[in-house]
């Protein structure tokens, strides 16, 4: 029981970061049918600006607040440099940008920061907490906490304020929402602004746990799109169900099957729900048009 | 004879064999070739994935995994089962294909980026089956491949793969041209405008998405081949989900539905980073670059693009 | 679209590509007067934390012997490229190398799958390779124009199955990274085990991205009888193992192998990496060694010079360069020639040389030319390495 309870815990503390990577994805998907593969670089610019920061100087709350500010401009530009001006290009197009975006980024931090990993301290210290004979690191409860968090907050944006719902409107159709007067602009560059401020948001979180370094992304861009894809691309709750699911899936496989195959273990458990359920679990099913 | 002469196609692929010796004419040593060998076989995997992406209209992000596959029926094959080495490619070949073949219905039966997904993963799963089963794979490290023989000659030189790799890329092309000029090729082509609109024209639509990806995965895995023979070794990298996303690349960067244009595309990626070396640290700072603003600016790809300019200066 | 049309833009753009391919040319050709030399490093990429202090001290080494008038008269020429970890990426820099620079020798291969993927190129062209990774299978069985300057993994099996045997312990639980390095460095130690009397009672693996090992570490903690885990990788990994190990509350000893031989691992592992104890070269432990150490003044001598001009901590990585470079330029001393083949003999006698990783004593069935006693046990204490007596 201890030993299934300790895997489960590893499992929601990884798969609380690709919960949110995966919801990074949906923002953006939602607002511009953009896949973006640059998203797992937010989390990596989240962490090292952090650890950047507070190097030269600033008090860690400050630098983080600052990394999550960075991060947003950062995403704010690839849409405006990047994603408008290819406006209407095709989707594997589209998806060539970001990724072109993502090799330009892990450049970029490789110059101005370094190659090395980097660590940063535990929120709450590093004392273990016991839980019915399983351990937990209070940086676990902080990235869990914090995804909660995020996911409610995002919840109470997009369900409750006008500019959240007007959000979601243009997400089902953007020249309807053109049509009431929705600013569609605006919603384009909130949504990377948004999606790239969680993105660092997590990085800062994890990177206690995880350490960080230029090319942390990739691999967490490839996780949190199996998450989204999982869930359904641009299903909110689908990302967060997805995230958990593969995290806690590679726990279960590295513990109990074996450790080589883990990642394994996801994949197989994503292309076994897509022959099934060819959009996801709570994918929209939709009839294409012709 | 002229008029066959005349024809794009043909022209194209005599063009195309004019490049392949000028350029190893001109090559001053052989690192050239090398790079124009790399070129090579690039270029043969990116002619049948262009069929899949760009007359089909099916994205794969995990055709690398054929290559592997391809690659380690090479170096596999002739040690652990006595395959004759020369036969090992088209073993590897027909395996693909019979793998391609089984999987390709349930997968194609996908869309978008769900179809993204599922390719990838299955290119995953390739990936980590040659990492991890190091008793026949030699591990992440990889393993030695056996130079090929034939008649007991060592081929090992660059002339002769150099050779080899242009016949192989030519007939690749030829092959491709007929099938995109065939009955088959016109039903792709409906395919990408519209899956639906082609079904209504009694189109089999699932039957020739099936074709293309088979297709195209029986080129990739016998490029792995020729690529695993002719570099002596062989490692799971090559299998891996960066250079699924380079092939995909490569096939945007010089055109979709442009068989040439996917040489060019493969030519400029794969010789790209040996240029950027003079730039060390901001290599991929500026391979980034290059690749939003390609995309961003000439968003049909390189060959498009270029016969669109030549043709608006001949109208002026 | 007509034929002239298509003709005219394909050869259009075949002739930007070869334009382009040419224009490279260009850089390389430069007079000859200078002896080049050539390296292919993993200077980023998952390997970049062997790749980048290996680059930093070429490039400053280099700088200091053409300083000081060079060899044989002739200044050097230093020509590196970067693999980013790619085997074939590495092959075909190799390819440029021996082809388009004309290199006179190799010191560089920071992985054992980036060296592996160089082996043949340098052995037909018959250009003498000095590699700086650990694998053992370099240099067994013997290649007639290849080295290697690091202890090699069976090396480091054997220096801490050795400390297990002192203490007692035989239990012994593995978790290796499946990168080149810790898998290889797992097959390794899983032959060797028996010779020291080690049972290996539990075998888990992490990837190379892996940001958790709970999982595997509880499966090693519930392993019966266990004594000791040893953890064969390079990178994050282990300083997550270590980290995770101290969450788990293990109470065995761990051991971390000469991977993580850098600064850079206690700072990432923090308070779970005390006690922590790993075979390392006498680089990391410099200023403790006693004065009449042989090693003391090679060691003391390039960690000074490292840290005064990069401003960071030495990695036992450099040091792996810096004797690679040492002996190749020691040879062509000795050859009082800049012929590959000649440079390759002299390398081959090499003896007594005094390097950062410990004497080496060449010979042609031996191409690394390093014993055990080069290796020391080093132990964390209170943030910082200790020799364990």
């Amino acid at each position: 029981m201890e030993t299934f309870l300790q895997f489960l815990f590893s499992g929601l503390t990884v798969g609380a970061v690709y919960a949110i990577v995966a919801l990074g994805f949906t923002i953006i998907y939602n607002a511009s049918d953009v896949i973006n593969f640059a998203q797992g670089e937010f989390v990596m610019l989240g962490g090292m600006c952090t650890v950047f920061f507070s190097l030269w100087g600033l008090p860690l709350p400050v630098a983080a607040v600052a990394a999550v500010i960075v991060t947003s401009l950062i995403g704010v530009a690839l849409n405006k440099l990047a994603i408008e001006p290819a406006r209407g290009a095709n989707v594997v197009t589209l998806i060539i940008i970001t990724i072109g975006a993502s090799i330009f980024l892990r450049g970029l931090a490789q110059v101005v920061f370094d190659k090395q990993f980097h660590r940063l301290p535990s929120f709450s210290g590093d004392a273990p907490i016991d839980v019915l004979g399983a351990t937990l690191t209070p940086q676990s409860l902080w990235v869990m906490g914090g995804a909660a968090v995020i996911v409610v907050v995002l919840w109470y944006f997009f369900t409750r304020t006008t500019f959240g719902k007007s959000i979601l409107a243009t997400s089902h159709n953007r020249l309807a929402a053109r049509l009431v007067g929705i600013n569609v602009e605006l919603v384009l560059l909130t949504s990377f602004a948004l999606s790239a401020a969680i993105g660092a948001l997590a990085g800062i979180l994890v990177t206690p746990i995880t350490l960080t370094s230029f090319d942390a992304g990739t691999m967490l861009a490839l996780k949190g799109f199996a998450a989204a894809i999982l869930g359904g691309m641009g299903n909110p709750l689908g990302a967060v169900v997805g995230g958990l699911l593969v995290g806690i899936a590679e726990a279960m496989g590295a513990g109990y099957l074996s450790s080589e195959y883990k990642d394994a273990v996801a994949f197989v458990i994503i292309l076994g729900v897509l022959f099934v359920l060819p959009s996801g679990l709570f994918g929209r099913r939709g009839t294409e048009r012709v | 004879m002229s008029a066959w002469l005349m024809q794009p196609r043909t022209g194209g692929l005599l063009l195309l064999a004019a490049v392949m010796v000028a350029i190893y004419l001109a090559a001053p040593n052989n690192f050239y070739l090398d790079v124009a060998i790399q070129i090579g076989l690039n270029a043969m995997v990116v002619v049948g994935l262009n069929l899949l992406i760009g007359y089909a209209g099916q994205i794969s992000l995990g055709h690398a995994g054929f290559f592997g596959l391809g690659a380690y029926a090479s170096a596999v094959l002739p040690v652990h089962l006595g395959v004759p080495p020369l036969a090992a490619p088209f073993v590897g070949m027909l395996v693909v294909g019979l793998l391609a073949f089984l999987v390709a219905r349930p997968v194609l039966r996908l869309k978008g980026h769900y179809l993204a997904m599922a390719t990838l993963g299955l290119g995953l799963l390739v990936f980590m089956l040659l990492t991890n089963e190091s008793q026949f794979t030699g591990g992440p490290d990889g393993m030695a491949v056996e130079r090929l023989r034939i008649f007991g000659e060592r081929i090992s030189g660059k002339d002769w793969w150099y050779l080899i790799t242009c016949v192989m890329l030519l007939l690749s092309v030829w092959l491709t041209l007929n099938l995109i000029d065939s009955p088959t090729g016109r039903a792709l082509r409906a395919l990408h405008d519209s899956q639906i609109a082609a079904q209504v024209a009694g189109v089999d639509v699932a039957r020739f998405k099936v074709i293309a990806f088979v297709y195209s995965a029986m080129l990739a895995s016998l490029a792995g081949s020729m690529s695993a023979l002719y570099s002596g070794f062989v490692t799971p990298d090559k299998a891996g989900f960066l250079h699924s996303i380079e092939l995909v690349i490569m096939v945007v960067l010089g055109g979709m539905g442009s068989t040439f244009g996917g040489i060019i595309g493969a030519a400029v990626l794969t010789s790209l980073p040996q240029f950027l070396t003079v730039f060390a640290e901001y290599e991929h700072m500026i391979l980034g670059a290059i690749l939003m603003a390609v995309m961003i600016f000439l968003r049909r790809g390189l060959l498009p693009a270029i016969l669109d300019a030549l043709r608006r200066r001949r109208l002026s | 679209m007509s034929l002239m049309t298509f003709l005219k833009a394909t050869a259009a753009t075949s002739a930007l590509v070869a334009v382009a391919a040419f224009a490279t040319g260009l850089t390389a050709g430069e007079a000859a007067a200078q002896i080049r030399i050539g390296s292919v490093l993993s200077i980023t990429g998952p390997a970049s934390f062997l790749g980048d202090p290996e680059d930093k001290t070429l490039r400053m080494y280099v700088d200091r012997i053409n300083a000081e008038g060079g060899v044989n008269g002739e200044q050097l020429e230093l020509i590196v490229y970067d693999s980013e970890g790619d085997a074939n990426k590495a092959r075909t820099l190799a390819t440029r190398l021996i082809e388009d620079d004309e290199i006179v020798a190799m010191v560089g291969g920071s992985t054992t799958g980036t060296t592996m993927a160089m082996v043949p190129l340098f052995e037909d062209a018959e250009i003498p390779f000095i590699s700086l990774a650990g694998g053992i299978v370099i240099i067994e069985p013997v290649n007639p124009f290849v080295f290697k300057t690091p202890h090699t993994d069976r090396m480091a099996c054997e220096k801490v199955f050795e400390d297990m045997q002192a203490r007692g312990l035989s239990r012994v639980g593995l978790i290796s990274g499946t990168g080149g390095f810790g898998k290889s460095m797992r097959g390794q130690c899983l032959n060797v085990a028996e010779a020291y009397g080690i049972e290996i009672v539990a075998d888990e693996t992490y990837g190379p991205r892996d940001t958790d090992m709970t999982p595997q570490l509880t499966n090693i903690r519930n392993a019966q009888g266990l004594q000791a885990v040893l953890n064969p990788g390079f990178g994050q990994g282990p300083a997550i193992v270590t980290k995770n190990f101290a969450q788990l509350g293990i109470e065995v000893p761990l051991y971390q192998s000469h991977g993580v031989a850098s600064k850079s691992f206690i700072e990432l592992a923090g308070a779970a990496a005390e006690g922590v104890r790993l075979p390392a070269s006498a680089l990391l432990v410099a200023n403790q060694l006693p004065d009449d150490d042989p090693q003391k003044q090679v060691v003391v001598d390039y960690k000074t010079a490292f840290e005064a001009e990069w401003n960071r901590p030495v990695s036992t990585f450099g040091g792996h360069a810096y004797d690679g470079l040492m002996i190749l330029v020691d040879a062509m001393r000795r050859a009082g020639s800049a012929d590959p083949v000649a440079i390759r003999d002299a390398i081959e006698e090499t003896t007594g040389f005094m390097g950062t990783a410990g004497e080496v004593n060449m010979s042609p069935d031996d191409h690394m030319g390093l014993d055990l006693t080069a290796f020391r046990m080093l132990e964390i204490r209170d943030g910082d390495w200790t020799i364990v007596q």
